[in-house]
């Protein structure tokens, strides 16, 4: 039973600080989601917790032990690599149970383990079948295979789903959901599309330049980004930016406006005053039809079937995307004015930090 | 380009064929006619130079080249049955020469002469070749590839993998270990020659002092038990780098990721060589084998510089021969017989490097 526990980790490759510092726990069993641009430090994190890369400075703690200077077949992990590292002349069947050969394990108790990792993955018809002979999607199978076997306490899987076309894509999501409840382990899973991070993770870390933005469960990072950082990152449409003034505080209360803006009473608390400026983060799916704050003209109309997409150009030369219903009719050219609910606009000071939410 | 213009020039196919003109012509003069040429003079008796027209001769040149044959020698006896024994105490046996010249019993072995000899019981069984030197020539040269191919190929091996880490100044080693290559095989050779000199040469010299002068002098290549070997070390020495190189390539094209997953796996480093390097060096070694294999089957320049042959033939090799016959003895026909017949072996040879190496399924 195994936790993770990173503290104050830093990584620097020469003179070049890849990762800053970075402060983790992971519970035993949680399925934990690093998410964030290429190059952020992703891969180099999950690869010092796999013992792929030295730690420059800092500690690392899998279950109760220390492991810095752990060998990495010593740290009980398993890691699925995003080019599958299949050995291309060995069969599914010997990839799957290339570690026990080398730890020469009695041929019945391999030859069972890898049956078993071969039956929860549904592949049992391709082990005889070498790597070249099978698609990237059961590759992908046959290198999850290779880490059940290994029946490890942590699962890590860097980027794994990145070669493979978008429908597979989503079956192997599920499936990898449905492997993490099946097998109780910790898994660690690296991505730079928020759409696996927030389908996947019990827990997301959201990473820039080697700095964590953010740790919470995607719900947390959708409705409360720390920062404009996450707040764009995460959701799709990304999350409309208004600037915009202050013009009143209350106690739990800041008013704003601008230009595009009528003045809207945002529950807010921060160490602001009126003339500050701040920026206004509205989330697509929360701007509806029928209020007056946000006025412009439709420059582009997207039908999903589901939802209609409609780009808005408001005066300031801003540009708003909204999200509507999917039966809505709208004309490219007309005018049109949204509105939204006080309590799903955040706010974010000079830094970029969110100003925390003030509970009414 | 465009679609026109191309297949304006495919049109024009007397315009491809003049670009060609230069290269092709310059392969057929040098390489397919001369090729052809052996196959078509080892069948005559042509002389380099001579008064007498050429006459096609059948097998003959190559009957010459490989007749071989072995003779039972059984001891003399005197007339009561006894063994007849020299000073020494040793049986004594009819002599060879009585078999092979003008002996009407023994017509097949006519000309043929003493390659060697071994006791057989009381009896002796001599070995005999109508062609001693070239039969010694061919054994030379296939005691030569059956060394070289698996040491070199195995240094360099060695080499490779231990100059494909990430080291600081990997690279100092990397140029030393190739220096030889770019020196051509003839100034290597010469300087060698230094090295192996009898009295003096260097390595005696360095051998007397790391045995505090215990070691007795050899002079490497006189001896006709050390010179074949001799040259073979320095062969070695001058090759390893190049095949280094193609080791190298071929390491390289092995990703990563497969070491690190068995890394993760637990391997040990030999583990990682047996079920990640090796494997995906497959075809680098097949390639490297046919290599090897073929510069040692062509033998020469060391031969020529070093020992041209001896002492006592022991260091004889085939195109060593070929170059004599054809040139030094003025005998076309032997010299073009002798490259057939390395062709027709050095084929033989990688078809079945090639059948041996071959992805089994
Ligand atoms: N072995 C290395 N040597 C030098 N720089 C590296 C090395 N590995 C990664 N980096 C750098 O570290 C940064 C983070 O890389 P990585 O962790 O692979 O990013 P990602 O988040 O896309 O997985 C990148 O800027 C990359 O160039
Ligand atoms: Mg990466």
């Amino acid at each position: 039973m195994a936790g993770l526990a990173l503290k104050n980790i830093h990584k620097s490759f020469g003179k070049v600080d890849v990762i800053k510092g970075v402060d983790l726990t992971v519970e035993h069993g949680e399925f934990v989601v690093f998410v964030g641009p290429s190059g952020c430090g992703k891969s180099t994190l999950l690869r010092m917790i796999a013992g792929l890369e030295d730690i420059t400075d800092g500690e690392l703690w899998i279950g109760d032990k220390l492991c810095n200077e752990v060998q990495p077949r010593d740290r009980r992990i398993a890691m699925v690599f995003q080019s599958y590292a299949l050995y291309p002349h060995m069969t599914a069947y010997e990839n799957v149970g290339f570690g026990l050969t080398l730890a020469k394990t009695p041929k019945a108790e391999r030859d069972a383990k890898i049956r078993e990792a071969a039956r929860i993955l549904q592949m049992e018809h391709l082990l005889d079948r070498k790597p070249a002979q099978l698609s990237g999607g059961q590759r992908q199978r046959v290198a999850i295979g290779r880490a059940i076997v290994r029946n490890p306490e942590v699962f890590l899987f860097d980027e794994p789903l990145s070669n493979l076309d978008a429908a597979l894509r989503m079956d192997m999501r599920m499936e990898l959901s449905k492997l993490h409840q099946d097998l109780g382990a910790t898994m660690i899973y690296v991505t730079h599309d928020q759409v696996e991070a927030m389908t996947l993770a019990d827990k997301i870390v959201v990473l820039n330049g080697g700095i964590v933005q953010q740790v919470g469960t995607p719900m947390e990072l959708y409705h409360r980004p720390a920062n404009l950082f996450v707040a764009t990152f995460i959701g799709s449409p990304k999350m409309n930016l208004i600037e915009v003034e202050v013009k009143e505080t209350a106690s739990g209360m800041i008013t704003v406006g601008s230009q595009t803006l009528d003045p809207v009473a945002i529950p807010a608390i921060g160490a602001v005053k009126p003339g500050d400026t701040l920026t206004l983060g509205l989330r697509s799916h929360h701007l509806t039809l029928g209020g007056e704050a946000l006025t412009g003209t439709v420059a582009l109309v997207e039908r999903l079937g589901n939802e209609t997409i409609v780009n808005l150009e408001v005066a300031g030369g801003n540009a708003l995307i909204a999200a509507l219903d999917g039966d809505t009719t709208i004309e490219r050219g007309s005018s049109l004015s949204l509105g939204f609910a006080p309590q799903n606009a955040i706010l974010f000071d000079a830094s970029g930090r969110a100003l925390d939410e003030a509970v009414i | 380009m465009s679609a026109k213009s191309t297949s304006k020039l495919q049109k024009h196919t007397l315009a491809g064929w003049l670009m060609a003109t230069p290269a092709v012509g310059l392969i057929t003069l040098f390489l397919v006619v001369p090729f052809l040429l052996a196959f078509v003079l080892s069948f005559t008796n042509q002389r380099l130079v001579s008064p007498n027209p050429t006459q096609f001769v059948g097998l003959s040149n190559f009957e010459q080249l490989l007749g071989v044959g072995t003779l039972m020698l059984e001891p003399e006896r005197d007339d009561a049955g006894a063994i007849v024994r020299d000073a020494r105490g040793e049986p004594e046996y009819p002599r060879v020469r009585d078999y092979t010249r003008n002996n009407p019993d023994y017509l097949q072995l006519s000309g043929m002469r003493e390659l060697a000899a071994m006791s057989w019981g009381e009896n002796r069984l001599v070995f005999l070749a109508r062609d001693v030197v070239f039969i010694k020539a061919v054994l030379n040269t296939l005691a030569f590839v059956a060394v070289v191919a698996p040491v070199q190929a195995g240094l360099a091996l060695l080499l490779a993998l231990l100059i494909n880490q990430k080291l600081r100044g990997i690279n100092v080693f990397r140029t030393i270990y190739f220096m030889p290559v770019v020196v051509s095989i003839v100034v290597v050779s010469l300087l060698w020659r230094f090295i192996y000199a009898g009295q003096s040469g260097l390595l005696n010299t360095l051998l007397g002092f790391l045995t505090l002068g215990n070691f007795q002098p050899v002079d490497w290549l006189g001896n006709p038990a050390t010179a074949l070997w001799s040259i073979l070390a320095m062969s070695v020495w001058q090759g390893v780098g190049f095949h280094m190189v193609i080791w190298l390539s071929g390491l390289q094209t092995i990703p990563e990721s497969l070491y690190e997953a068995a890394d993760i796996e637990g391997a040990t480093g030999w583990q990682k060589f047996r079920y990640v390097t090796w494997p995906g060096l497959r075809n680098t070694a097949v390639l490297i084998l046919i290599v090897i294999t073929m510069q040692a089957f062509s033998l020469f320049s060391q031969i020529d510089v070093m020992t041209k042959g001896g002492p006592v033939d022991s260091t004889q090799s085939i195109v060593f021969q070929a170059v004599q016959r054809g040139y030094v003895q003025q005998d076309i026909a032997s010299g073009s017989a002798i490259s057939v017949l390395l062709f027709l072996i050095v084929l033989t040879i990688s078809l079945l490097q090639r059948w041996l190496t071959r992805e089994r399924n």
